[in-house]
């Protein structure tokens, strides 16, 4: 049974877990509001609320996700709001809805109830509202009529408001303002009675039918990655996948893009994107960083840890995706997809990131991550084995992290090419050496012989262009819809580039 | 004044057609489709689907009542296939089950044996081999033949530009009902009520009369919806008619990508002369339009293509010639244009490479040809009322076009891996349906006795404005509150013989055909005053809801007027007829005056592209456009700069892409990129020139629906100044859209081997 509040009603019901929050809001619950515009996650039209009870007990933490791609599971012991859940009474507008009015920023409509919850979301958010992050919070939204600056107009109105936002008793003051109706005062009440029967009641036993089948990827597959659904797209030989036997759900956004009608079927799927200890970043003595395997990408951008050891991070992951999204997949997720192009993959192979796996008989084994991928959608993972922990070594000072993505759209799109390095440099030389590659071979590539190519070697334009030519005989790309294998050499030499004149701007940029 | 509807779609009351309450008994309908884009149709085995849990009936060709037939200009589009198959995507059966998951899974059981036949992609190839749509067509004023002689320069050259999925965020669908008397009621997202409920009749082997078509609003349109809706009616309506239950079918996002046409990839040969003053004495250009596996609407498309290929320009030797190529894809369509952006994206590439080739800027060969007043085009229309030179004055002054290129060069010359680019696109766009008798519809007004109005017209609401813009007009002339004013849903039922929502020219036509019924009750009704309360009817007026007699209020109000006339049974209800006067076109001889007006307008667009990575971005887009006497600057505003995004769009990112065996590769809003907030341009001004608007727009407020699309073409153009700029001696062909991938390509083409890559032909 999953239990959650549905705008200011208690939901319990026996749907399928791997549904989609989306279907049971407009085709169970009637709540017509939230559209259907492409169900994956890519329009926003969808996008509701998740509210998320804090360890305070005492408040309700806020984000917006994308219904279609919400495992109906996840939304147990959740506050879910859907427009008519922020709606006053008669017609009064809140002020987000009153802003876009306003400032004509709704034409044919159909877009609009997801910039209002995106908005929403935003305005119940502790963060401080900027231009920026009123932007960055419609930044999954996409609105074919508008082309956005009458948006933009109702975005800067609003940030305008929420300037007078207190830091304490927020709640209070948004519900006085009207951005939300008086109910939600009594959310954190409410989740957290149902905060005791939320652990239980889709505590999954622990290690199912373990159908010890091996080594198929297929047959255990981990949702969610922030970014990377498309890799089925790109003709890197793909066939219908192995039928689950030992579903895995994270946070969905891959998964109930590719597979959701399957899901839906299957008994036995285990959610873990709220499995207790699958959260939390931290960093141990030992020097490494462990993330829990159900961070999400959002909670990296937000870890202040994350960002004090790799301070261009949240401008990385800026280029992941979209916000409701990151609010939803999760870092294994984005591992275990497999996708050559993955962004976070790429990221943490050039981190040096291994991947603690637990199998249905609890033993857990270390496995660095360039080791996971045997070829295209091939893992080095057993069906039963699930990740649950990633590491790796925490970049010191001096160290320097780069992260480079070209696609079609520069957001919410998916890499032609991305690539990370992280380099040691001591006086002009480099002492050591990660650099990884996405869409330019079956699987997101650690280049090993690049890598070790540039160690040792002088920081200087010669050794940029020799890595290249070592790098290009590390690569495979195909020509797909992202681009001719041509196209992906050329822009790989580019982002290695990059990478060299981002750590030293004085290097001479040499075309060929 | 705002747009009205969105009070309603921001607190999602807005019902689209996934939102009506369904029905008991409702069966939901999937469309299986050709595996193939070509072949002969075998043998088709749905048993296993008909077993399948759930499902309720496979209907195919052989199931239709009527004639297999739902094309509009030429008759070469069946409903269902028959025989043969022509595209990917193309309906060839429909499953009817309980559930929408049921009617789903049932298409996996459907086994077809189709005989594989040769595939076009490729418009040229089509023409090779004389796969036409429809004959030819050349517009030719003056001789371009013998005008070549006397030019100072000639160049010569190939334009190519890319479709473009319309991408409205709802879906197609439609919802049937049976009816009582035997016929079909529907809920359908279309903007063509008219065209669903004709065919649909056809299909059925009805009456018109017992097809019911209402539409609330669209999530969308842009063209997509104008013809492309009448299949998914046609097939809801055929389930409905066949089981006598209501049949609801949506499409869902990659059926609707992978089964609709988009705009016209075309390809085009240019050839321009100019005299020693830069003035162009010829101009001569030959469109490939790649119109997909059926006419649809590529005549009409390909009509416009030619009335507007030679843009804001004045072109005395005009020999224009398209050909509507016969491909394996899904039919292309309308969409906003509607071929007009392809014929000005090939004069202004004409012009680009002249100026590359004489090293002038381009912006002056366009302002040396800007046209005149008077000036014939060649369909021999004159440019009346023309604002072609006060738009790109204002354009130049207002937002200073010398400072912008003096900040170009100077930024181009301190930065070596960025590089700015700029440039100049004026537009000259005709409004009104080219199809003469397109141009005629109906408003019915009611007065309610208490003073409420009702008003329906074949204007479809999809975002435009049209209602609140209608409602404006209603309102103005009736001299009442427009919260008294509700706009009905549009049913071919209360308003008949409608065109679609299309052409710009929507509000216009309804508009003025508003105006009429209300003038006409207004009249009636102060007639009526002057009667009941002794008044001299010269000067007599409706303001405010207060009846004035020179000015001065008299004892009564609007709502005591429309009481005592009720009670004198005064008809408180008119239908007018709209027809724009004037219009005539001869299509044997490609002349007449087929257009009430021009818009005319002038957009300056700045870009940086990254050199190192192939990307970029648009820092400005500075539009002087001719509104008229607009009398809503929010929603005029708001098409404008949608328009122009959406025109950006289709010039960067956009990238329709089929493979040789007609398989769509762009078929996900994961391969096909549409501007998202951040790639509109930084600085998106919008300058309301200060024009007197034109007799024939509604209340002098001329059309803005499609022209300001065709401002997006300047991002093509500005890129390539950038790209230029990093590498002068480039030469760049002329092929939109111009995607990073084109971008980095360009900036470094010696990395790229000659060897053609084939797997991807752009759309």
């Amino acid at each position: 049974m999953i239990e959650f509040y549905l705008n200011d009603q208690p939901v319990r019901t026996s749907e399928a877990p791997a549904s989609a929050l989306l279907d049971f809001v407009r085709y169970h619950e009637q709540l017509k509001g939230t559209k259907i515009g492409c169900r994956e996650g890519d329009c926003g039209a969808c996008t509701v609320l998740v509210g998320e009870l804090n360890a305070d007990g005492q408040t309700v933490n806020y984000q917006s996700m994308t219904s279609c791609l919400t495992p109906l599971g996840n939304a147990h012991g959740k506050h879910i709001v859907t427009v008519e859940g922020i709606n006053a009474a008669g017609s009064q507008l809140t002020p987000v809805q009153q802003a876009i009015v306003d400032e004509g920023g709704s034409q044919c409509g159909f877009c609009t109830v997801g910039f209002v919850m995106s908005l929403t979301g935003h305005s119940l958010s502790s963060a401080p509202a900027t231009e920026q992050s009123t932007i960055a919070a419609i930044d999954g939204n996409i609105c074919r009529c508008t082309g956005y600056k009458s948006l933009e107009r109702a975005a800067t109105k609003l940030t305008a408001e929420l300037e007078q936002r207190p830091a304490e008793n927020a709640l209070t003051w948004l519900s006085e303002k009207q951005f939300v109706p008086s109910y939600f005062a009594n959310i954190p009440a409410q989740l957290a009675k149902l905060r005791p029967a939320a652990a239980n009641a889709v505590a999954v036993p622990s290690a199912t039918t373990a159908a010890n089948t091996a080594h198929s990827n297929g047959s255990s597959a981990v949702s969610t990655s922030p970014n990377g659904h498309a890799q089925n797209q790109n003709d890197h030989g793909h066939a219908n996948a192995a039928p689950f036997t030992n579903a895995l759900l994270g946070g969905g956004t891959d998964l109930l893009v590719q597979r959701l009608e399957e899901l839906r079927e299957q008994p036995g799927v285990r959610l873990i994107f709220d499995q207790p200890g699958r959260r939390g970043i931290r960093h141990e003595t030992t020097g490494r960083v462990v993330l829990g395997a159900a961070t999400t990408a959002s909670q990296l951008l937000e870890s202040d840890l994350m960002r004090s050891l790799l301070p261009n991070l949240p401008q990385y992951l800026k280029l992941v995706s979209s916000t409701p999204i990151r609010n939803m997949g999760t870092v294994a997720g984005n591992f275990i997809n497999g996708s050559p192009i993955g962004d976070l993959t790429i990221m943490f192979l050039a981190l040096g990131a291994s991947i603690t796996l637990l199998d249905a008989v609890g033993t857990t084994r270390e496995l660095s991550l360039p080791d996971l991928y045997l070829g295209y959608k091939k893992l080095a993972k057993a069906a039963d084995e699930q990740v649950i922990e990633i590491s790796f070594p925490a970049p010191l000072a001096g160290d320097f992290f780069h992260f480079e993505k070209v696609s079609k759209r520069t957001h919410l799109d998916i890499a032609s090419v991305n690539s990370a390095a992280w380099l040691q440099v001591e006086n002009g030389i480099i002492q050591a050496a990660r650099v990884s590659a996405g869409g330019v071979g079956p699987v997101p590539l650690y280049l090993a012989r690049t890598s070790e190519f540039l160690q040792g070697r002088e920081l200087t334009a010669e050794t940029v262009s020799a890595a290249n030519e070592v790098m290009q005989s590390e690569i495979s790309p195909i020509s797909d819809v992202r681009g001719t294998s041509d196209y992906k050499r050329l822009l790989l030499r580019q982002l290695l580039w990059a990478h060299f004149l981002q750590l030293a701007p004085d290097l001479e940029f040499v075309n060929l | 004044m705002n747009h009205l509807d969105p009070h309603r779609h921001v607190r999602g009351e807005s019902q689209y057609l996934d939102d009506v309450p369904v029905q008991q008994g409702t069966l939901y309908a999937a469309v299986f489709e050709s595996p193939l884009a070509h072949g002969v149709l075998r043998s088709l085995d749905f048993g296993a689907a008909l077993a399948a849990p759930g499902v309720a009936r496979v209907l195919t060709a052989a199931d239709i009542p009527g004639i297999n037939q739902i094309g509009g200009i030429v008759a070469d589009e069946p409903l269902l296939a028959e025989g043969h198959v022509h595209f990917r995507g193309q309906p060839v059966a429909l499953v009817l089950a309980r559930t929408e998951a049921q009617a789903h899974a049932a298409l996996k059981l459907i086994k077809v044996e189709i005989d594989p036949l040769p595939i076009i992609t490729d418009p040229r190839v089509a023409a090779a081999q004389g796969e036409f749509i429809v004959p030819p067509r050349t517009f030719k004023i003056g001789d371009s033949a013998a005008a070549w002689a006397a030019c100072a320069h000639v160049f010569e050259g190939v334009a190519e530009n890319g479709g473009q999925e319309h991408l409205y965020i709802e879906t197609q669908g439609a919802y049937a009902f049976p009816t009582e008397m035997g016929g079909v009621r529907m809920i359908s997202s279309t903007q063509g009520p008219t065209a669903v409920q004709r065919h649909t009749a056809v299909v059925l082997g009805l009456g018109m009369h017992q097809v019911e078509v209402d539409v609330t609003r669209l999530g969308g349109g842009f063209g997509g919806k104008e013809d492309q809706a009448t299949p998914w009616g046609a097939l809801a309506a055929l389930g409905a008619f066949i089981t006598k239950k209501p049949v609801k079918l949506v499409l869902d996002r990659m059926a609707d990508m992978r089964m609709t046409g988009k705009r016209h990839p075309y390809s085009s040969d240019f050839k321009i002369g100019f005299d020693a003053d830069l003035k162009i004495v010829a101009y001569e250009v030959e469109f490939y339009q790649n119109a997909g596996a059926a006419a649809d609407l590529s005549p009409a498309v390909m009509e416009r293509t030619l009335f507007h290929a030679t843009n804001a320009y004045f072109v005395p030797n005009v020999t224009a010639t398209a050909f509507s190529c016969r491909t394996n894809l899904p039919p292309n369509t309308a969409f906003r244009g509607f071929g007009g952006p392809q014929g000005m994206f090939v004069i202004e590439s004409a012009l680009a490479k002249a100026a590359e080739e004489l090293s002038v800027p381009t912006y002056e060969l366009q302002r040396r040809n800007l046209l005149h007043e008077g000036d014939l085009f060649s369909y021999r229309q004159a440019a009346e009322m023309c604002h072609a030179r006060q738009a790109w004055d204002t354009a130049v002054s207002e937002f200073d076009l010398a400072g912008i290129r003096v900040e170009v060069e100077r930024f181009n010359q301190t930065n070596k891996l960025k590089k700015k680019g700029f440039a100049v696109m004026p537009i000259c766009f005709g409004i009104s349906f080219t199809k003469t008798p397109m141009n005629q519809t109906r408003a019915l007004v009611h007065i309610y006795s208490d003073g409420s109005v009702g008003i329906s017209t074949g204007a479809v609401e999809m975002g435009q404005g049209v209602n609140t813009k209608i409602a404006q007009v209603a309102a103005h002339t009736l001299g009442i509150s427009i919260n008294r004013i509700k706009i009905e849903t549009t049913n071919t039922t209360r308003v008949a013989n409608t065109s679609p929502s299309a052409a710009s020219a929507t509000a216009d036509l309804n508009g003025k055909a508003t105006e009429m019924a209300c003038a006409a009750l207004r009249e009636r009704l102060l007639r009526h005053a002057e009667t009941e309360y002794t008044l001299n009817y010269e000067g007599l007026e409706i303001q405010g809801e207060e009846v004035l007699a020179a000015g001065i209020p008299t004892e009564t109000t609007w709502d005591k007027l429309v009481s005592s006339a009720f009670w004198k049974r005064v008809a408180l209800t008119e239908n007018a007829h709209y027809a724009t006067p004037d219009l005539h076109f001869d299509a044997t001889v490609n002349q007449g005056h087929p257009f009430a007006y021009h818009v005319y307008g002038t957009a300056l667009t700045t870009v940086t592209v990254d050199c190192l990575r192939g990307t970029y971005t648009v820092d400005a887009l500075q539009i002087a456009h001719d509104f008229g006497q607009s009398f809503n600057e929010i929603i005029d505003r708001g098409q404008i700069e949608g328009g122009a995004v959406q025109g950006i769009g289709w010039m960067t990112m956009e990238e329709v892409a089929y493979n040789d065996e007609g398989r769509l590769l762009s078929n996900s809003l994961n391969s096909y990129k549409i501007p998202d907030i951040y790639a509109a341009p930084k600085v998106l001004d919008v300058h309301f020139l200060d024009t007197p608007g034109h007799p024939k727009a509604i209340l002098r407020s001329k059309a803005v629906g499609e022209p300001p699309l065709m401002y997006g073409i300047g991002t093509y153009f500005a890129l390539r100044d950038a790209v230029r700029a990093f590498q002068g001696h480039t030469s760049l062909p002329f092929s939109a859209p111009m995607t990073p991938e084109k971008v980095l390509v360009s900036l470094y083409p010696e990395f790229v081997r000659a060897s053609e890559n084939t797997l991807l032909t752009s759309g």
